[in-house]
């Protein structure tokens, strides 16, 4: 996983949760264009972050991560996606569930959350294969401190390390319901990771008693091209 | 010397050739959607035509398995860059379901299970150009895919193929769907690349 941060002069703001679109052209005139979540908040302006995982036979991210040298420009698009979205106005409960790196537009709502130092009852759900595979963790475990209603809750599903007293298995109902918000409190879920993986999670919420406009999902993964 | 540029990967040209701007080739299929899949019983399924027309109209799922279907394969693009090609489809024409329907309506709004809308010019769902479709590679149509049918207008956007679609309703003037109100675009032609407002 490599951070990009792009100096967008003129950038128009944007909410946590929404991405951009990339575009890389080649010399002979070859373009390819992805999309990714942009995993700063709002609060931060002219400044994007955007979180690349590199995958070894991609297209592009290899590109990104690996090639791309600071001072370099990009074409840029966006903000793109607007049902994906949390503002603080939208209140909570707030019920994130990630999986691998679908949790870069959950930590742009995060840390927007933070920057405005809301108080919304917020838990974040977070599924990894292993404990060095999760991404922004010093961030989350400090945020989570703060005591200012944020939760955060970890589970790894390949490895866990010795004394590891956070989750050790898949998503599941049992999880759900135990560490997400009672579905009388009408919470509004994000979920945003691989398909199966979002699509299991949304499932079972319903099934909890969510209201699927209360269910927000957001799928990723590598474009296989 | 100049930092290093950005290559591509190898290019298939006869495939290059069948790709909008800005798409590139998946031999998967994706799922993509705003919120979970809905899940309507066949007994309770019907598909309607409504809105600005003399005879609304409306099937059941053992009327509509009655209506003459066809054997559609089209390439078909996704707005988030994907595109497949030579997709096999079952389906019945929307040129089917609006046979005798009488009507001076320019536009539909498709409208699915789960609150989904997408709209389109009327033109662009008749002569040959759409369908309902209930089957896809052979098998029925999979709920993470729009099933038990889904509209299908493989010229446009494939978000303008609405998922879980339950009817048509007609309409005089264009609206906005559900992405068109997120700031996609009203058309979307992917040979133009119209993939949001302002495009």
């Amino acid at each position: 996983m490599k951070t990009l941060v792009l100096e967008v002069p003129g950038w128009p703001g944007h909410q946590a949760g929404q991405h951009v679109d990339l575009r890389l052209t080649a010399d002979d005139g070859y373009q390819a264009e992805r999309s990714y979540s942009i995993a700063s908040p709002p609060d931060d302006h002219d400044q994007l972050s955007l979180t690349i995982e590199r995958i070894e036979d991609g297209e592009v991210s290899p590109y990104l991560t690996g090639v791309l040298m600071e001072g370099e420009q990009l074409d840029l698009r966006g903000p793109i996606g607007g049902y994906f979205v949390w503002s603080t106005e939208l209140g909570g409960p707030l019920f994130l569930i990630a999986g691998g790196s679908g949790v870069c537009p959950l930590m742009a709502v995060i840390r927007h959350r933070a920057a405005r130092e809301s108080q919304v009852p917020t838990r974040l759900l977070y599924s990894a294969r292993s404990v060095e595979e999760i991404i922004y963790k010093q961030e989350l475990d400090r945020l989570a401190d703060r005591g200012d209603g944020l939760e955060v809750f970890y589970t790894l599903t390949r490895s866990q390390p010795a004394g590891w007293r956070g989750g050790s298995r898949r998503i599941d109902r049992a999880m759900l319901a135990e560490v997400g918000f009672a579905a009388e409190q009408r919470p509004l879920c994000m979920i945003c990771g691989p398909t199966p993986f979002v699509e299991a999670v949304a499932s079972t919420l319903v099934e909890l008693g969510n209201p699927a406009d209360r269910v927000k999902t957001e799928r990723f993964g590598p474009t296989g091209g | 010397m100049s930092p290093p540029a950005f290559q591509g990967r190898p290019r298939d040209q006869a495939a290059a050739n069948r790709l909008p701007p800005g798409q590139y080739l998946t031999r998967d299929f994706p799922v993509l959607s705003a919120g979970p899949t809905p899940r309507t019983a066949l007994a309770d399924w019907t598909f309607s035509i409504t809105g600005e027309v003399a005879k609304p109209k409306q099937w059941t799922w053992e009327e509509f398995g009655k209506l003459p279907r066809e054997t559609i394969t089209r390439d078909i693009h996704c707005v988030t860059k994907w595109s497949k090609l030579d997709t096999v489809w079952e389906g019945v024409s929307v040129d089917t379901l609006l046979e005798g329907s009488d009507t001076s309506a320019g536009y539909v709004m498709a409208f699915s299970d789960g609150g989904y809308t997408t709209n389109l010019p009327l033109a662009d769902v008749t002569h040959g150009k759409a369908w309902v479709a209930f089957a896809f590679g052979g098998s029925p149509l999979a709920p993470e895919h729009g099933g038990p049918a889904r509209l299908l207008v493989p010229h446009l956007y494939f978000w303008k193929s609405a998922k879980w679609v339950r009817g048509l309703r007609l309409m005089a003037r264009d609206e906005p769907g559900f992405w068109e109100m997120y700031g996609y675009h009203m058309y979307g032609d992917p040979w133009r690349e119209q993939r949001y407002s302002g495009d």
